[in-house]
């Protein structure tokens, strides 16, 4: 995630964003605008529970408004895929409270 | 613009951000834009056994509008100079 401020450098990578309901989303980002608004594509939602493993929800093509947006964090594939999710259990972040 | 100014001359420092969503992040200031967003490098959260949601992320852009604290390195603060700009800032220019 070099370059400047801004998303540039992580456009067509794979991302993760935090929203501000405490969701977890997965995808390509597509582009983004001033506001922080994205378009992720071929995403996925990664589900934390205390009871089971992390579940993943296909979602597709998503456009997520950037007041709804904490965190995009440029996911690290190999990190990623040493990861073993089902067995990764935690509480759902907490919302965003103002 | 002041802040912004002053996040600026932080870029390259560690820092530890934490959100209003009870998040804390800490990681390498890379660097910051208008709004106050803040991109770190090399991050790790603070407490990962309770957050593993960004273990696999190194990197990562912060939205401003969700940053409730910034924990500076301590000589990261000139508070005189920060005291005479909000001032002069206050004053209007």
């Amino acid at each position: 995630m070099l370059g400047g401020p801004g998303l540039e450098s992580v456009v067509d990578q794979l991302i993760s964003v935090i929203t501000n309901d405490g969701r977890n989303i997965v995808g390509i980002l597509k582009g983004f605008d001033q506001a922080t608004n994205i378009i992720l594509d071929e995403s996925h939602e990664r589900v934390y529970s205390t009871k089971e493993g992390v579940q993943q929800l296909v979602l597709g093509l998503y456009i997520i408004r950037g007041d709804n947006i904490s965190i995009i964090g440029e996911l690290d594939e190999e990190l990623d895929a040493s990861l073993d999710l089902s067995e990764v259990r935690a509480h759902p972040l907490k919302p965003v409270i103002h | 613009m002041l802040f912004f100014s002053y996040f600026k001359d932080l870029v390259g420092r560690e820092v530890t951000v934490e959100l209003k969503n009870d998040l804390a992040i800490r990681g390498t200031l890379h660097s910051v834009d208008q709004y106050l967003n803040i991109k770190l490098e090399n991050t790790r959260v603070v407490d990962q056994d309770k957050f593993p949601h960004m273990l696999s992320v190194r990197n990562c852009f912060i939205r401003g509008s969700v940053v409730r604290y910034v924990q500076l390195p301590p000589d990261g603060v000139d508070i005189d100079l920060l005291h005479d700009a909000t001032r002069r800032e206050a004053r209007g220019g």
